[in-house]
């Protein structure tokens, strides 16, 4: 028994139980059995025959097939790793002598610590606190406007989910049947493009506005050059070499994302163990929350598997695909609708349903609109940058609030990142128009 | 007597959880060693593909439980968490029973049956000639899903006991994410200013 309109019953409770805020993984797989059982109703037939158990199972177990998923603990191990070693304080002071000439010097100090070390751990809330208690006082002691030290804290922190090895990315690999290796690949000179468009927005608001980030006391920091360069020995070069060798092992085809996530893994530990930071305990919590963490999205994957197929068996996706065709859009028209529907599901969700639950419904379409799946990805993950950058449901924005002084509000915190929204908007813009950037590189190595 | 039936169900997750997690070390180790001996030796193993599924599948179905018991699925809590403990308790309850015990107790039920007959043939996987067994892998399936059903029966008493005392019981002590930590810290920081505070 199929049935359009049974499928629209069966999202339309789906999203109301999300909007309560039920755990959603277990809700799709109950949704998925219940109107599974539904759809292939045979009379006469035992009620565990039914063919819908035995999807739930395959699904289960199939999962596991899926070569990249295997790699997100290794690289959630390697960021919860990172996050433990104790080594982000010597980056951002080494970071801060070393850029003392550049104007707003401690934004941008900010902004590429917060960089490197969320492109390392790939989770946005460890690193928006831990520098909100690092940075944000140093920034609001040198007179730093706190619209614009909370911004930049944001904004940097968020940086992870989109430059490569992003977790975000893999998922989103797995869900449209891409290669992990050639989304990576698109990412990366998106990520340090936006990265540098964030940079270059302090650099002239420093110039044109000094008050908002005025320069550092003259005597302040004047440390000879040797000093910088072995400060920045210790702690920018090790980490960058941890980023660097990963994703060049994965992007030149050196080894699988498993394998470089791995190795990044186990050096991910020896760097903790350099800087004396890999006690038993850092051990035992990154352990137990990759756990936590994998087993998450494990799930939601299959409690999605499951919600997907029966909701296909009913007709669900055609229908929404004859619908979205029957308005009639163009390309442009198109990516601007689902961008934007991305966009306001980020308000109330996170990342992994957005990718795991939402993302699927456009993946079909993207053919018949001409859009290549791969540069989809990447906007898409642009696109989150902003859901955990604009209210009212700012994730960075309340991380850094809960470590700030009384004197920083929170409205403060949403207008000092509005500026960075903006900025993620327009490197949309520019990589839509220039599909180029994200593309030329996959397309040289690849030679797709 | 609920509340030490509640905490002696997290317990179990979190022990079984954490004695699971460390197969992501083992999945490290192993798959390091493969690259050391396929680049360096150039002689690849014949084991360590299925090795790391398996150890990922491991965490994957034991760990379930104990991401449960931390309330560590994601969800959207935009109006959820603006309610009274006791509305929040009777909604969680009605989903609980609605749209969590269907499925789960589905894949029991049908997850054993599963298992059961790969353990009867002795499944071993196809992957390579090392003929590494993923028999225990899909008995895990069941087990994993049994415990989490568990786990669900003690959230489903949380309820009971939200609704009996208006709050919500604590959960047990365990790690956090390092922003949890910070924010925590931070907290009980500015609280124990005000203290301050107050008395002077």
């Amino acid at each position: 028994m199929t049935d359009p309109a049974i499928a629209l019953v069966m999202l339309g409770i789906l999203v109301f139980t999300i909007c309560i805020g039920f755990p959603v993984a277990f809700t799709l797989m109950a949704l998925g059995v219940g109107f599974g059982y539904y759809a292939y109703f045979q009379a006469g037939q035992a009620f565990f025959d039914s063919r819908v158990f035995y999807l739930l199972t395959q699904n289960t177990f199939t999962v596991l097939n899926n070569d990249a998923l295997v790699s997100i603990p290794l690289f959630l191990l390697m960021g919860y790793l990172v996050e433990r070693a104790n080594i982000l304080d010597n980056l951002f002071r080494s970071l801060q002598v070393a850029l003392k000439h550049v104007p707003g010097s401690l934004a941008v100090a900010t902004l590429v610590t917060c960089a490197l070390f969320a492109t390392a751990t790939g989770i946005v809330g460890a690193v928006v606190t831990l520098m909100g208690l690092l940075a944000m006082p140093q920034m609001m002691k040198a007179g730093y406007d706190s619209r614009l030290a909370s911004g930049v804290i944001c904004a940097g922190g968020c940086l992870g989910i989109l430059i490569p090895p992003s977790i975000m990315l893999i998922v989103y690999g797995a869900m449209a049947g891409l290669s992990v290796v050639q989304l990576y690949a698109a990412a990366f000179v998106p990520g340090f493009f936006l990265a540098g468009m964030y940079i270059a927005y302090v650099i002239v608001l420093a110039v044109l506005k000094p008050h908002r980030a005025p320069p550092l006391p003259k005597e302040e920091g004047n440390v000879p050059l040797g000093t910088v360069l072995l400060m920045l020995a210790k702690s920018f070069v090790p980490l960058s070499l941890l980023i660097v060798s990963v994703l060049g092992a994965i992007m030149f085809g050196i080894a699988t994302p498993t394998e470089a996530a791995s190795v990044g893994a186990a050096g991910a530990a020896l760097l903790a163990a350099a800087y004396r930071a890999l006690t038993w305990q850092a051990l035992r919590e990154s352990v137990f929350l990759t756990a936590r963490t994998s087993a998450m999205v494990c799930w939601l994957f299959v409690g999605s598997a499951t919600f997907a197929s029966i909701f296909a068996y009913l007709g669900g996706n055609q229908l929404i695909n004859s619908f979205v065709l029957g308005l009639d859009l163009n390309t442009v028209t198109f990516l601007l609708l689902s961008q934007v529907i991305i966009f306001v599901l980020g308000w109330p969700l996170e990342w992994t349903e957005i990718i795991i639950i939402f993302v699927p419904i456009f993946l079909p379409m993207l053919a018949h609109f001409g859009v290549d799946p791969i540069l989809f990805g990447v906007l898409v993950a642009l696109n989150l940058q902003t859901a955990f950058l604009s209210p009212p449901m700012a994730m960075s924005a309340y991380y850094l609030k809960g470590v700030s002084p009384p004197s920083v509000l929170l409205t403060q915190i949403f207008s000092g990142c509005m500026p960075f929204v903006y900025i993620v908007l327009v490197t949309m813009l520019i990589i839509y128009v220039f599909p180029g950037v994200a593309l030329w590189l996959p397309n040289a190595i690849y030679g797709r | 007597m609920l509340n030490r039936l509640i905490y002696a169900i997290d317990q179990l997750s979190k022990s079984v959880g954490h004695a699971f997690a460390w197969c992501i070390v083992i999945l490290t180790l192993g798959t390091c060693y493969e690259v050391a001996v396929r680049y360096l030796l150039n002689n690849p193993t014949s084991w360590a593909f299925d090795l790391s599924y398996l150890m990922y599948g491991a965490v994957f179905y034991m760990a379930g439980a104990y991401t449960l018991s931390r309330a560590g699925h994601v969800r959207a809590d935009m109006f959820y968490r603006k309610w009274r403990p006791r509305t929040q308790a009777v909604v969680e309850m009605t989903l609980y029973v609605g749209f969590f015990f269907p499925g789960i107790l589905a894949l029991v039920v049908a997850g054993s049956a599963y298992g059961v007959e790969s353990m009867r043939i002795g499944e071993v996987s196809v992957n390579s000639p090392a003929g590494v067994p993923i028999w225990p892998l899909k008995m895990m399936i069941p087990f994993g899903a049994a415990l989490i059903a568990i786990q669900g029966l003690a959230e489903l008493l949380r309820c009971v006991v939200c609704l009996r005392e208006g709050e919500w019981p604590a959960r047990l002590h365990d790690v956090e994410e390092l922003e949890t930590q910070i924010l925590k810290q931070h907290a009980s920081r500015a609280d124990a200013a005000v203290v301050q505070g107050g008395s002077t």
